[in-house]
């Protein structure tokens, strides 16, 4: 009998097309797009059948604002390096659409100094808020849990402090980060070395502590349910309210390494919240930034937090010149 | 072999061809450089070092020569820095000059053949005031350049336009922008790009004009946990953050060769060298105001940048990949006359380039 015993999807189910549960309203029923078609490769990773596909007014209103932010984002790429096509491919990772200058404040700065940047970020906002609400509305109408648009709420909370709520509160637009893949990372590391090192947010440190429990629980979660499968642990749901011989071994594994486990139901809530809480106290951290704290490590100086180290160096060798040199030098004005 | 496994394992080699291209090999050295546990360390690639030794060796410097008889200033026409040397000395330092900037081109590099008192080759009027320079920095600029000094050869070479240990130009121009005529979309606020002078981030690419010529605030953190007005921004960090990158490869160095990177702004966790440093920025602001950007007007177009600028200095510069440039070894000493101001510091008006003369002309 075919088994999961492979790190990768060794069982493809080959079953006829299924055009999913009827639901109540006739409109979800018919807004369901496209013939399914089965693709062997998809079944690898996940399901064999693509479609049909639900977009519905949400759906398309989304999809619509995404492409324009996007087409802004990429045009404003491509023209960045004269339409060259090559230097689009080798420079990709590198470009960016920037947000104005700290001289604009919130004002809409010129097109050519940053105002696309607004533009675009109007629209990606649109798109991702449209993107919950279909989420929100389809989770109902299959008469689920609105288990994922929360978690997907706690996402856009940390995307809204970044782009939209910090600078309104610091009445910059030019505190939010770029849209670009290295010019976003730059960014982060300026952000942090700006404020004194992120990494004294105690928020940001529960962010991290979150983050990688989160990839721990989905590690041990995931490598449980697959060690047991061979006795039907991959049917979780059915063993919340009826443990099998693959529930309880599930369960005297990790008790015996461990000294205490979950259950089947309990496993999947500890992941939810700590994928949720990475990005509520992430962005809570983010928010705290610059409004309330201006320096995270004197902050955690001041409380006990930051360790201080012994003088390596004679400490009167290590004097802020600034401090003790003519205030000519020290402005830099010119002249020695 | 099943085919997944096949097409995984070529997925995890394609994966790893393409990171090992990303960054540099181990093994690399690591040196303590702070405190245990500051993580302050200098990462040194043995490899790359092993490059480097060449340009780092001193030339044996030409055999000292008599003080005594006349002065060159009494001899020669023209002479109007290094005059109180000895014609003896006079000779040994030109010739050194040329060993040091132009051994390729040799002595018509600066001057005309016909009449070596002339001052028609733009050249010979920029060596002049980089005399005078040279003599300024290690006369008045010991906090950064000590006893060690410098000479024509800290930045020459052997070049007689400075090159950095990657063999990249060792001086700079203002940003120019864009070189496509700039309009409604494609705005990069001179950043986005990867840019050699901050070590190939995307950070802003030209933090020399506002920090090394400019005097722009280069601290951007705070001085109070809470918010008291300190109204640099996160942009302004990038820009700080861009100067720095430029300063760490010049010197290769780590950000801990200076600071606790835990606190960057800290002087108290800083090494002795961010101090050194400090001067040094300082220095090159100096340097560029009063001796660099001035030679705009002597300075033909073709050595100009795209602003019409003249090309100044930074930390490579001198330092080419080391954190101190020749690894320490003083060249000064067997060049006393460059250690102090031997004119009365005034620069000595820079002529202007010929063909700018005559294009000027009507």
């Amino acid at each position: 009998m075919a088994e999961y015993q492979n790190i990768f999807t060794q069982v493809q189910v080959a079953a006829p097309t299924y055009p999913g549960v009827p639901l109540e309203r006739d409109r979800d029923t018919r807004e369901r797009i496209g013939t399914p078609i089965h693709i062997k490769l998809a079944g690898l990773i996940g399901n064999a059948q693509i479609g049909p596909i639900y977009l519905g007014f949400l759906g398309v209103a989304a999809l619509a604002c995404f492409v324009v932010a996007f087409t802004i984002v990429g045009f404003n790429m491509l023209v960045s390096v004269n339409y060259d096509p090559i230097q689009f491919i080798r420079q990709l990772f590198w470009l960016a659409l920037e947000p104005p200058n700290p001289k604009y404040g919130l004002r809409l700065a010129p097109l050519s100094e940053g105002g696309w940047w607004n533009i675009a970020g109007l629209f990606l906002t649109t798109s991702i808020l449209l993107w919950w609400l279909r989420m929100y509305r389809r989770a109902k109408a299959l008469g689920m849990g609105t288990h994922v648009p929360w978690a997907f709420a706690a996402a856009i909370w940390l995307y809204l402090v970044l782009g939209l709520i910090r600078p309104v509160l610091l009445g910059s637009w030019s505190e939010a980060p770029p849209f670009g893949i290295f010019p976003h990372l730059d960014w982060t590391a300026a952000f942090s070395i700006r404020y004194g090192n992120l990494f004294y947010n105690p928020f940001h440190m529960l962010s991290i502590a979150f983050l990688y429990g989160s990839a721990l629980l989905f590690a041990m979660h995931g490598a449980t349910i697959l060690a047991v499968s061979r006795y039907g642990g991959e049917r979780e749901i059915e063993q919340i309210v009826d443990r099998g011989t693959a529930s309880e071994r599930a369960a005297l594994f990790w008790r015996w390494t461990m000294g205490f486990n979950a259950t089947m139901e309990s496993v999947h809530r500890w992941a939810w919240w700590f994928a949720v809480l990475t990005c509520v106290t992430g962005g809570i951290g983010i928010l705290l930034t610059g409004t309330v704290v201006d320096n995270w490590y004197l902050w955690a100086v001041k409380h006990g937090v930051a360790p201080a180290y012994p003088n390596v160096w004679d400490p009167a060798s290590v004097i802020d010149p600034a401090s003790i040199v003519d205030p000519a030098i020290a402005n830099g004005a010119a002249g020695n | 072999m099943k085919t997944t496994q096949q097409l995984a394992l070529l997925l995890v080699l394609l994966a790893s061809a393409m990171l090992t291209g990303c960054w540099e090999r181990p093994p690399v050295d690591m040196v303590q450089h702070g405190y245990r546990g500051t993580g302050m360390a200098q990462v040194y690639n043995p490899r790359t070092l092993a490059k480097h030794q060449d340009l780092n060796k001193m030339p044996v410097a030409l055999p000292a020569a008599p003080a005594d008889g006349p002065k060159a200033k009494d001899i020669y026409k023209n002479v109007q820095v290094l005059g109180d040397l000895s014609v003896a000395q006079f000779t040994r330092h030109m010739a050194s000059i040329t060993q040091w900037v132009a051994p390729q081109q040799g002595c018509v590099y600066c001057h005309n053949p016909a009449n070596f008192a002339d001052d028609g080759k733009y050249t010979k009027v920029v060596a002049r005031r980089m005399i005078q320079m040279t003599q300024n920095i290690n006369g008045n600029w010991k906090q950064h350049v000590a006893e060690t000094g410098v000479t024509c050869y800290t930045c020459h070479r052997g070049y007689p336009l400075p090159q950095d240990q990657n063999g990249q130009a060792a001086y700079w121009f203002s940003d120019g922008g864009p070189k496509h005529t700039a309009g409604m979309l494609g705005w990069k606020n001179g950043q986005n790009e990867p840019a050699y002078s901050v070590a190939m981030a995307s950070l802003p690419k030209d933090p020399f004009t506002p920090f090394l010529l400019g005097a722009e605030n280069i601290r951007v953190q705070g001085t109070t946990a809470l918010p008291t007005g300190n109204t640099q921004t996160t942009k302004a960090a990038e820009w700080t953050y861009g100067l720095m990158n430029h300063m760490s490869s010049s010197l290769g160095v780590n950000c801990s060769y200076c600071h606790n990177t835990r606190a960057f702004a800290q002087w108290p966790q800083s090494s002795p060298q961010r101090v050194t440093a400090w001067y040094g920025i300082r220095m090159v602001r100096s340097l560029n105001n009063e001796y660099l950007a001035s030679l705009k007007e002597t300075f033909p177009d073709h050595r100009l940048g795209p602003t019409g600028d003249a090309p100044k200095a930074f930390c490579v510069t001198c330092h080419k990949g080391a954190y101190k440039p020749l690894y320490g070894q003083s060249m000064l000493k067997d060049f006393p006359e460059l250690a102090t101001p031997t004119t009365d510091g005034k620069p000595i008006a820079p002529k202007i380039a010929e063909e700018k003369v005559a294009a000027a002309a009507p």
